[in-house]
């Protein structure tokens, strides 16, 4: 009975079985992209992929979140399949997307808005996801004003606002500067600190996936498979120049193969 | 008072124009060009004289602004929904493309013959010559507004669970608001024009009505006057337009 329950509780959230997907390119032949890939996420858990270039991470995350189908193979979140987008996953895309149309608050509350949750309750909720990610005061700015950290805040406050079980961010710090780029690592650890999601985060810089991974996922170059795991067990908030932090850095660029 | 100066550059182009405008007054032998201020007499003499056209210079106005806005407005009302289908529809795209395509390359001002003959001179064939003119505008704009909508907006959307309709209207229309005002403000301009062309050729009021009766009459400076009436309303319009837009695009253009 009570291995049972532990392992209610062990349950992953998301499960990958054998997923591939294969597209045909301009030429009309195939191209595998994801070649056979087998991942479990626990709860809680912030997973972060990690690997070259065009591999393939963000077709990855284009699978969970359902926007693509998969060629074969199985993804399930919280044991239900995976056929199409749904509220239960969050997405935070590298290309700040946020409706310019809509102040800091409106792009915020737009996941719940379209749910048809009352207004007071859902700008309640968003001004809790605003707060948590440091962007009180902006509530009735326009994305023109906000600089592109500000921006990517309010991208990841607009997926927590939703409220799902798990969040896909798809380099969500591809696009800023290297100095805005640290700022948010640090931002993005201690909001996840305080709201705990699972977490699949894409990236091909292995510090970010060392100072925030509790596990590192290593994709080889198209197809991408899985080619090594890293459970990462350095307390946080972890220091760039930890001696362990150095040395799980250089095993993992190691056999991260840019040209393969 | 950098900004002052060149205040000072645009007062000296207009007061440059209209002193070569006397100088030429002056000189012209036969006398047909009037003076600047011959000119702005007659502007305000207009209002208050219904002479020689038999009415004065704010009923032709109404008159004019009565075809042109209704023109305009159904032009808005029919354009902008058409466009925005097309756009987002792909089998109405088959279907109205061909007729569009066909009627697109007819200047509003063509179909005057036609409508005089179908409707007489009165409101109806003249805003339907504007309605027309104002139409193709809108259709284009809005069309590719909404074809600008970006794939990762939809994205969202659908993650958030946006039927197709809300998907429509909480973001592509959203995105395609620039280019819809930027549509309404091109057909402002086509059927303020297409008025004009319609009321010299058919009507018996209205701003291009006082012109085309001044041109018979040889009242250069009233024709002049009707030309500035229209260059000043047009260019308030434009105005009230450009307040619009401040208005609908708060989050400045995209």
């Amino acid at each position: 009975m009570s291995v049972e329950r532990e392992r209610k509780i062990e349950a992953p959230v998301i499960e990958c079985k054998a997923v591939h997907k294969k597209f045909l390119n301009l030429a009309g032949e195939e191209h595998v992209v994801i070649g056979d890939i087998d991942l479990q996420v626990k709860k809680n858990e912030f997973l972060v992929l990690f690997g070259p270039g065009q591999c393939g991470k963000t077709t990855m995350i284009n699978l969970i979140s359902g926007l693509l189908p998969a060629t074969s193979g199985e993804i399930t979140v919280n044991g239900k399949p995976v056929t199409g987008p749904g509220a239960d996953r969050g997405v935070v895309y590298q290309t700040i997307n946020l409706f310019p149309w809509l102040t800091t608050m409106g792009n915020v509350e737009y996941g719940p808005k379209i749910r048809g949750v009352g207004k007071e309750e859902r700008q309640k909720k968003a001004q809790y996801y605003i707060d948590l990610v440091g962007l009180q005061g902006f509530e009735k700015a326009y994305p023109v004003k906000l600089s592109g950290g500000m921006k990517q805040r309010v991208g990841i406050a607009r997926a927590y606002c939703n409220e799902p079980d798990v969040l896909l961010m798809d380099e969500p710090f591809g696009a800023l500067d290297a100095q805005t780029r640290y700022m948010m690592q640090e931002e993005i650890e201690k909001i996840w600190q305080k709201e705990k999601r699972t977490v699949i985060f894409v990236t091909n810089n292995i510090e970010e996936a060392l100072y925030l991974a509790d596990r590192i996922v290593v994709l080889s170059n198209c197809p991408a498979t899985i080619k090594a795991e890293y459970k990462i067990d350095l307390p946080r908030p972890r220091s760039y120049v930890d001696p362990e932090f150095l040395r799980l850095r250089k095993e993992i660029t190691s056999i991260v193969d840019i040209t393969k | 008072m950098k900004e002052k100066k060149y205040t000072l550059i645009s007062i000296a182009a207009v007061a440059i124009f209209l002193i070569i405008w006397q100088i030429c007054a002056a000189m012209n032998p036969g006398g047909m060009l009037p003076t600047p201020v011959a000119v702005v007499k007659a502007f305000f003499l207009k209002f208050t004289d219904k002479n020689p056209d038999g009415a004065t210079m704010l009923v032709h106005l109404g008159a004019s602004l009565k075809v042109a806005l209704s023109g305009y407005l159904i032009g808005l009302l029919i354009g902008i929904p058409l466009g925005i289908c097309m756009a987002w529809y792909k089998k109405f795209d088959w279907f109205a493309r061909p007729l569009f395509d066909l009627i697109r390359p007819v200047p509003g001002i063509a179909w005057i013959p036609l409508m005089i003959i179908l409707f007489g001179i009165g409101l109806l064939s003249k805003s339907m010559v504007i309605f027309i003119s104002s139409f193709t505008a809108c259709v284009i704009n809005s069309y590719s507004g909404i074809k600008q909508t970006e794939s990762v907006h939809l994205w969202v959307g659908q993650i958030y669970g946006a039927s197709n309709t809300t998907q429509l209207f909480k973001i592509a229309i959203p995105t395609a608001l620039p280019m819809i005002m930027t549509g309404m403000k091109a057909a402002l301009g086509t059927s303020w024009g297409a008025l004009i062309a319609a009321e010299l050729l058919a009507s018996t009021k209205g701003l291009g009505f006082m012109i085309q009766q001044s041109r018979g009459l040889m009242r250069v400076d009233i024709i002049i006057a009707g030309m500035a009436m229209i260059g000043i309303v047009g260019a308030l319009l434009g105005v009230l337009l450009n307040l619009l837009e401040k208005l609908v695009l708060r989050g400045g253009r995209w």
